[in-house]
């Protein structure tokens, strides 16, 4: 079974929902980003998110944004972050999940890179600017090797929402928000009737991305969803310290309050 | 397939943007098909624009090159100075058919900034127009005309500074305001259908030079070349040519200090096929996919992607492209300014390099029509830093 699947029906077991964290491979440098996974699955985050720095990421803030053009330039390539993948799988059984732009896996080679992906230990790849009139060939192809790709969904989905999630597998993204990803204080939409609509297309879990930057924040989400996704919060806590350790002492801090935003139970 | 010319095209971009995509597109296909929305589109363009163009015969040039006689399509004469008007009116007028009233549009050199401050104005709705902060600088008087015309100018500081930026910027706030905004996409790229729908908007260029041509010389021309970013109005000008297989279409694009420089935006030469802002097409990229800085004296050239189109005529080999140096285009900008008293736009003077060295090869039963696009008048300030005059 991938492990993202597993984790959700242990989840499931325990009624409890999954924290799904972010972090921007390279940023400070490869051997920074494996300790702070490291520390994020001590501190119970449930699945990681390690993106893939990308020159132009359309559906990115300027957290993401400027945490990509600090990996870049600190000279992160796809190799070496296979390599940490492969690392962290010496180890742990975390579910791995990429957050791609299409071109770096177009240009890399779309085969090579699932390859790649397989061998290193990756359970699932999210594509923000793949809609679902693109992916036939790449769906197929991941299907075969068992990787996850994870579908998202809007709130301008609409009607779109049934095809996208058919035959969709591990969680399904479910943006918060109209707008690009970046914490914020506050989601404008109707959560509880755009989860519902969702979750009358399909049984997997949903989770909520985009926005969320705060324990407070999960706790008026939970309730939505089976799983919350936080990013551009994690990198300002990354980006905030220039001592690692006294940073990952303060992320695992970060991390673990957001858990307890999930794992409070509603009285 | 839908939104593809070949394998180029498509579209890649955020699932928010899906619905509005599609919603364009219907809007589009019966808009484009409807004889009210034409004729109101046509209206624009006649009395407000001042359309048609003149398809000038440039004796001078064609004399002092002694080879191919040379016609100059004459787009730097629309209102606004460019071509760019002719793609904003549709696109405006679309808006306005589905209802939206605020409107959004990226811009390089500034020019189809100011086409769309322009429509905007006329047509009372609320602009914002992304440009990439380099570009703010390079080209100040545009970033005025804006304001002037009551749009509000957000200069993008990521990446590069400069048009691709913007239109990275301006998708992303298309993304955050869906619901109420039009993107006002200024070249035939992006993902479908603009490339499509502003291939149709500016086929008027060719539409006219077809009949024109027709008109002053009882054949068709054995040459129809222009200038190549992202490539609207040599899109424009080549559509209405590409069934006649005699005339030989070339594009001409930014060659900035020489291909080997590696200082350049000739997405044809060292480009590959690739994804960027929503399209498949020929983009300048390494070997991860990291999209390449590029450059070239003309701000409205400066583009590491082309359009789908183009990179299937390319393929296909109706198309034929070339580039042209910075200085080149500087040589080029010049001549026409002393010989033919026009003084065209950096990005035009891409074309009439290309065409001076092109002609004199060329016996004089030949004839060529070079897309003139722009006017020059926004480049005045970076032409003369360059010949070290201090204006």
């Amino acid at each position: 079974m991938n492990r993202i699947n597993e984790k959700f029906s242990h989840l499931k077991s325990n009624q409890q929902k999954a924290l799904i964290t972010f972090v921007t491979a390279g940023d400070p440098d490869a051997e920074t980003t494996v300790k702070i996974i490291d520390g994020m699955e001590e501190a119970g985050t449930d699945i990681v998110e390690i993106g893939i720095p990308y020159s132009d990421p359309l559906a990115d803030g300027p957290t993401i944004q400027s945490s990509s053009i600090r990996a870049l330039k600190n000279g992160i390539k796809i190799p070496i972050i296979m390599d940490m993948v492969k690392e962290i799988r010496k180890y742990s059984e975390i579910p791995l999940v990429f957050l791609v732009y299409y071109n770096s896996i177009f240009k890399y080679g779309m085969d090579e890179f699932l390859e790649e992906s397989k061998r290193s230990g990756i359970d699932g790849i999210i594509i923000p600017d793949l809609p679902m009139e693109e992916r036939n060939e790449i769906s197929e192809m991941m299907r075969k090797k068992d990787i996850i790709l994870i579908p998202l969904v809007a709130p301008t989905s609409r009607e779109r929402v049934r095809d996208i999630v058919k035959n969709a597998d591990g969680f399904v993204y479910c943006v918060s928000i109209n707008g690009v990803t970046g914490a914020r204080e506050k989601i404008g939409t109707d959560l509880k009737s755009y989860m519902d609509s969702v979750a009358s297309f399909t049984n997997i879990p949903r989770a909520i991305g985009f926005g969320i930057s705060n324990a407070a924040m999960i706790r008026e989400v939970k309730d939505y969803c089976d799983g919350v996704i936080v990013g551009s919060a994690i990198i300002n806590v990354i980006s905030k310290y220039d001592d690692n350790s006294e940073m990952l002492e303060n992320l695992k801090k970060f991390v673990s309050d957001l858990k307890s935003g999930l794992s409070e139970v509603k009285i | 397939m839908k939104g593809r010319f070949g394998k180029f095209g498509g579209q890649y971009v955020p699932e928010t943007l899906m619905n509005a995509l599609i919603e364009l597109e219907e809007e589009f296909e019966s808009a484009i098909k409807d004889e009210e929305f034409l004729e109101t589109y046509r209206y624009y363009l006649r009395e407000y624009s001042g359309r048609p163009t003149p398809l000038y015969y440039a004796e001078n040039l064609t004399q002092t090159l002694g080879g191919a006689k040379i016609y100059l399509k004459r787009e730097d004469l629309n209102h606004t100075g460019a071509h760019k008007i002719n793609n904003v009116l549709g696109q405006i007028l679309l808006a306005k058919r589905i209802g939206k009233k605020r409107i959004i549009a990226e811009t390089g050199a500034g020019q189809h900034g100011v086409a769309t401050a322009t429509g905007a104005a006329k047509f009372g709705m609320e602009c914002e127009v992304f440009m990439g902060e380099e570009d703010v600088q390079r080209q100040s008087l545009n970033v005025f005309k804006m304001k002037l015309l009551g749009a509000k100018v957000t200069p993008v500081k990521t990446g590069t500074k400069t048009l691709k930026d913007a239109v990275n910027e301006a998708i992303r706030n298309w993304v955050a305001n869906v619901d109420t905004t039009f993107y006002v996409m200024g070249s035939v790229v992006g993902p479908h259908p603009y490339p499509t729908m502003v291939r149709d908007f500016q086929r008027v260029i060719g539409d006219e030079a077809r009949s024109q041509i027709l008109e002053k010389e009882g054949r068709l021309p054995d040459y129809v070349m222009a200038c190549v970013g992202g490539g609207s109005n040599s899109m424009g000008i080549f559509y209405p040519f590409i069934e006649d297989k005699n005339v030989k279409l070339i594009g001409v694009e930014a060659g900035g200090l020489g291909i080997e420089s590696g200082k350049h935006a000739a997405t044809f030469y060292g480009g590959s096929t690739g994804v960027l802002h929503g399209m498949m097409t020929y983009i300048l990229q390494d070997e991860e996919g990291q999209i390449l800085p590029v450059y070239s004296i003309s701000a409205g050239l400066d583009y590491p992607g082309v359009g789908p189109e183009h990179a299937y005529l390319k393929e296909s080999g109706r198309a034929e492209y070339v580039y042209a140096t910075d200085q080149e285009a500087l040589d080029a900008f010049m001549a026409l300014s002393k010989i033919e008293g026009i003084i065209p736009a950096l990005e035009s003077a891409h074309a009439i390099a290309y065409a001076t060295k092109l002609a004199p090869t060329l016996g004089k039963d030949k004839i060529m029509i070079v897309n003139l696009s722009g006017r020059g008048d926004k480049d005045v300030g970076i032409v003369s830093k360059f010949m070290g005059v201090n204006l």
